[in-house]
């Protein structure tokens, strides 16, 4: 389940990173002992649980979709080294009382960084937990005070094809974008990731900062921002506008609604083997079905 | 050597041995760990991939012997598809076991509702009757003309496979593309022959 901390907590008190190369060698015991056992295959192949355990760093950091890479899975892990994420900015502007052009450290600096362990359910039916660290998206949007005329946040991605080499084909219209609610943004699970496992956000990974709503499908966590524009209207974003039927502005996780061309009923867990029900709201429901009360979700899929 | 003996032990070992590489490959990756966090996917992808990629291969011999006039070539028709057949066996066990796990249920309602699996599951369901047919007894009982009707029938197994990667592709279209535009070039040999032989 979500583990959340406070917003006091002291760096020392983030997970150390050693702890986690432990836990992987941990992982990677446990996995052999696991091939091993494996030998009276019918109970384990049965077995179907919903136990939220970490997603080994390997697979976070190598499977992938960051189309501005390839459209392989495998591309971002590859080709995102000629990402420079220093220096970077990111500019909070449009409907706010002061705009503010944020540099990366700067964000890094003031804003207390928070562990957050989520589950992300992509919409190709395959689903990670990952450790996140970052700030709730609120903290930083409170710094730039939006003004009653803002009503949704749109979030656009650094457009340079010579950093970004999957932005030469118009496989999708260029730069990204994504965008919220701006009650879905202030909502305190929003987050704006700036690492995963106690490190510093890898750059097939979205770095430096990305978003992550973990009760939507992965496509609306929009990576490497250099653009949040407080808007009046509800943005054009990138799936949506390339394939309107498929991909909603909303994208919650919904088994109840499925893509036109496949189910969402059930998701496979990377690692395992046995595919396992998907959950309203991935989960979450609790934490956010209130935002969407009296909407019609098969309608705004 | 004569071409036709060059083709009996040398062309047709070759080409049966290089269309079974792939499976080796895909064995060699996963004993070691090369598949990716998501190995299911992974299988299925490759197995399906090459599956129709023999296929295209088994349906070029034909306009090959034509262009060549080197007709013994003709004999690597039926190791190519039974190669082609053997993937796509590997790429259907792999749906019915590791995405579906022998759910009968859970197996119908998606072949019925996603056109794509329609698509996918009849063109495999066209291969059996011709793989169970590729032996010269089976030639020769249902007589030469029969034989050669029914596994016409190759190609609409190819396109259907051909559509079936093109609806399940995301948005990028282009190795889907490249298959479909292969096929289509073999449809065009085959159909400007026959016109030509048509009386005018």
């Amino acid at each position: 389940m979500l583990i959340r901390r406070g917003h006091d907590m002291k760096e020392s008190e983030v997970t150390d990173e050693s702890f986690y190369w432990n836990r992987r060698d941990f992982i990677g015991t446990a996995a052999a002992s696991a091939l091993a056992a494996m030998a009276p295959l019918g109970p384990w192949l049965v077995r179907n649980g919903q136990d939220d355990k970490l997603t080994p760093y390997d697979s976070v950091t190598s499977y992938n979709n960051f189309y501005e890479f390839g459209t392989g899975k495998d591309d971002p892990e590859r080709n995102a080294h000629t990402l420079q994420t220093r220096p970077w900015t990111v500019a909070v502007e449009g409907e706010v009382s002061k705009p503010k052009v944020f540099d990366i450290d700067e964000i890094l600096k003031s804003f207390p960084s928070e562990e957050r362990i989520y589950r992300l359910r992509c919409v190709e039916a395959w689903s990670m937990v990952i450790p996140w660290l970052g700030l709730p998206l609120a903290s930083l949007l409170n710094v730039v005070e939006p003004t009653s005329r803002a009503r949704f946040v749109e979030f656009v991605t650094l457009h340079d094809p010579e950093q970004m080499p999957g932005q030469r084909r118009n496989v999708l219209p260029w730069p990204y974008v994504e965008g919220l609610r701006l009650d879905e943004a202030m909502h305190p699970l929003t987050l704006l990731a700036t690492g995963l496992y106690g490190k510093t956000l890898p750059n097939q990974n979205g770095a430096p900062i990305r978003l992550v709503v973990p009760w939507k499908y992965g496509f609306k966590s929009i990576k490497s921002i250099v653009r949040i524009r407080l808007v009046g209207h509800q943005p054009r974003t990138t799936w949506n506008a390339a394939l309107p039927h498929e991909y909603g502005f909303y994208a919650n996780v919904n088994p109840a609604v499925d893509h036109p061309r496949w189910s969402q009923k059930r998701e496979r867990r990377i690692g395992k083997i046995r595919k396992q029900d998907t959950l309203p709201f991935n989960g979450y429901a609790e934490e956010v079905a209130s935002l969407y009360a009296g909407m019609d979700l098969s309608r705004y899929y | 050597m004569n071409r036709y003996r060059l083709t009996r032990w040398v062309v047709r070992p070759a080409v049966t041995i290089a269309s079974l590489i792939p499976i080796a490959w895909l064995l060699w990756d996963t004993v070691v760990g090369n598949l990716s966090a998501n190995p299911i996917e992974d299988i299925t992808h490759r197995t399906g991939t090459w599956g129709l990629a023999v296929l295209l291969a088994t349906l070029s011999v034909t306009p090959l012997v034509r262009v060549t006039g080197w007709s013994h070539l003709i004999k690597l028709r039926r190791p190519l598809g039974l190669s082609a057949f053997f993937y796509l066996s590997l790429h259907f066990a792999t749906y019915l076991a590791l995405d579906q796990f022998f759910s009968i249920s859970g197996i119908f309602n998606d072949v019925v509702k996603r056109p794509y699996l329609t698509v996918g599951f009849t063109s495999f369901c066209i291969l059996v009757p011709l793989a169970l047919t590729s032996t010269n007894k089976m030639v020769k009982r249902l007589g030469g003309k029969r034989w050669a009707r029914l596994h016409r029938l190759v190609y609409v197994a190819a396109a259907g496979g051909v559509l079936h990667f093109l609806w399940l592709v995301k948005i990028d279209k282009r190795e889907p593309i490249i298959y479909a535009s292969i096929l289509v070039l073999l449809l065009v040999l085959r159909l400007g022959r026959r016109r030509r032989r048509l009386p005018g």
